[in-house]
């Protein structure tokens, strides 16, 4: 009898133990799968980063080749989506325009998610003082609109690619800092970090091993919605003559370019837009179904 | 509470020591020199050395800073390169409208984004939430920009009954304030319905309705006082953002406003205007969170008794 009562919870055991196999991360996706709004935003997201991909492919032209006898020809079966004012095909400049802004989201939401994150777990580890001083200049970046501190940033350091997504980083670091500050800030007292900390682990090791990937859930988060963010900011920048230059296929600067051709072509800024807004809603659709997966509680 | 004011408005000076800081950096740190830009292209080296040392250019940067700094403690931004105007009358002059506009596309984005919120949640998972709620989330992720041109070619272009630019009559008004609340507007709806959601669940509103109180005086009373604060707060935090998206907005409808001026005087390399106009962006952002800080006190009772407590 004795045997069998200690088989039983061991068999439990096992089971527990086989169930926390499978990883968190497994969790997330299979709550995800059932968000089929979520489900749809990350099927867009992927079809555009394929079409970015695969430009050369897709275009049916070369987006920077002119043609002035074929100028402001509105959608026809030869150019579904028009010509510009210099006889450019939009189709084949909006396919090769999704390269340049999800570029840009993506690289932005890296500089600032990484120094963000940077900052954040420095402050949120060590606390005190230094906490302090950090959190006191994310409150300055954030005393300045972010659009307008991404303009400053662009005046300055001139217009270029690499400008822009540096000045949308920037702009976007707070966010980031004071995420992962506050998941720092509870992992910190953990008792594995303390374990770490008595086995002799140094602050480097125990930030990069035991308290930024406890942050991942909200950065992950907060960076597929900072995508969508970066995305709207760079267009917006390009769209003020302050991003990317033309002759560049980018949508923000389609859109400003074509701004002028109000009136006859309206196509010009309409279909650049569309596609903005089918990129940042898909995103931002994405980034919503995400956060419900990882965190459950806040479901409603 | 008085107190507590006093204690807050004091954080802010060291937020805007910083912002004067960062600002001054990024402009000195900007290529070319303000000397040749007032000068034009045909100057002399000898007049630009002249001149430079004339605008202090050649002192240290620290000690260019604290001029700059104290001057502008005395109400002095400098002067704008390009119209020799002081950066203080520009600012004031076009604050106004700027100001005008923010107000009107927060007011905008209150009342459509508020009922939508409440809408969503009373109506929770029907088609009606579906609706509110995926309206939101267009709104949130459409740029303004392109907003601003569509409703352009819509109603000043297509059914010409709006003007198109310009800042004369209340007519003016309607399309920017749209491009500037929508944003906004989608914040505050899904802030709204997410928290409308939490309150109707919390015990209090249970006991209200088994008291017999009617549905109307529940949601007024008991729900909607307690949703207005989280909202009050993201229509806090967003109207710094809106403050930002006037660039845009005036842009787009040739308003001459404070966005304008800032993105002109970057163009045309007028650094004092860039200087003093964020700055003052950022005392805008500050004060406003200031009073949203303090009208939770007023909206909220248990946030005015710990004020009282503090004390």
């Amino acid at each position: 009898m004795s045997g069998e009562k200690t088989v039983l919870p061991l068999s439990l055991d096992a089971a527990v133990v086989r169930e926390k196999r499978r990883s968190p991360w497994w969790e997330v996706w299979r709550r995800l799968r059932r968000n089929k709004a979520a489900v749809a935003g990350m099927s867009v997201v992927i079809l555009l980063v394929v079409v970015a991909i695969l430009a050369p492919v897709l275009a049916p032209y070369d987006p920077n080749q002119t043609n002035i006898r074929q100028r402001l020809q509105g959608p026809s079966s030869e150019h579904p989506l028009g010509t510009d004012n210099f006889g450019r095909d939009m189709l084949s400049r909006i396919i090769y325009g999704s390269r340049i802004s999800l570029y840009v989201g993506f690289v932005a939401v890296g500089i600032g998610a990484i120094f963000g994150g940077i900052l954040g777990a420095i402050g949120g580890y060590y606390g005190g003082r230094l906490d302090n001083f950090i959190m006191r200049c994310m409150d300055v970046l954030l005393a300045i609109p972010q659009i307008i501190l991404a303009i400053a940033i662009v005046g300055v350091l001139g217009t270029s690619l690499l400008n822009l997504m540096i000045a949308v980083g920037i702009s976007q670091l707070p966010r980031y800092a004071r995420v992962v500050r506050a998941s720092a800030l509870t992992v910190r007292g953990q008792e594995y970090v303390e374990a770490a900390r008595a086995v002799g682990a140094s602050d480097r090791r125990i930030i990069l091993e035991n308290i930024l990937p406890n942050c991942m859930a909200p950065i992950i988060v907060q960076s597929t919605l900072g995508v969508a963010q970066a995305i709207l900011s760079a267009a917006a920048l390009s769209f003020l003559g302050l991003g990317i230059q033309p002759p560049t296929a980018e949508w923000g600067s389609m859109l400003s370019s074509g701004r002028q051709f109000l009136r006859n072509a309206p196509y010009l800024t309409f279909f650049p837009g569309l596609a903005i807004s089918i990129v940042v809603l898909a995103l931002n659709i994405f980034g919503d179904g995400l956060r419900d997966s990882l965190d459950p509680k806040l479901r409603q | 509470m008085l107190r507590y004011f006093l204690k807050r408005l004091l954080f802010l000076i060291p937020v805007l020591l910083g912002v004067s800081i960062v600002i001054f950096v990024i402009v000195h740190l900007a290529p070319g020199d303000p000397a040749e830009v007032m000068l034009g292209p045909s100057a002399t080296q000898e007049e630009i050395t002249n001149l430079r040392e004339q605008l202090g250019l050649t002192k240290p940067l620290y000690v260019q800073y604290g001029i700059f700094l104290t001057n502008a403690l005395k109400g002095d931004l400098g002067r704008s390169i390009k119209t020799n105007a002081p950066v203080v009358d520009e600012i004031l002059e076009r604050f106004p409208v700027t100001l005008t506009l923010a107000i009107l596309g927060m007011i905008f984005a209150i009342a459509i984004g508020l009922p939508l919120g409440i809408l969503a949640a009373l109506k929770q998972n029907t088609w009606v939430d579906a609706l509110a709620s995926f309206f939101a989330l267009v709104g949130f992720s459409i740029p303004n920009f392109w907003v601003g041109l569509m409703l352009m070619l819509l109603l000043s272009i297509y059914i010409p009954i709006l003007p198109s630019s310009g800042f004369d009559s209340w007519k003016n008004l309607i399309m920017p304030t749209i491009v500037l609340g929508i944003q906004t507007m989608a914040v505050i709806a899904r802030m709204t319905r997410s928290s409308m959601l939490e309150v109707i669940r919390q015990d209090y509103v249970r006991t209200a309705k088994a008291k017999g109180i009617s549905d109307r005086l529940v949601l007024t009373r008991h729900i909607l006082s307690n949703v207005m604060i989280p909202v009050i707060t993201i229509a806090g935090l967003y109207f710094g953002h809106q403050l930002g998206g006037v660039v845009i907005t005036e842009t787009i409808f040739s308003i001459p406003g404070l966005g304008r001026l800032i993105v002109d005087a970057i163009r045309a390399q007028d650094y004092p205007v860039v200087q003093g106009g964020v700055l003052f962006f950022a005392l805008c952002v500050g004060i406003v969170n200031l009073l949203v800080d303090l009208l939770y006190a007023v909206l909220d009772p248990r946030i005015k008794a710990q004020y009282r407590a503090a004390k």
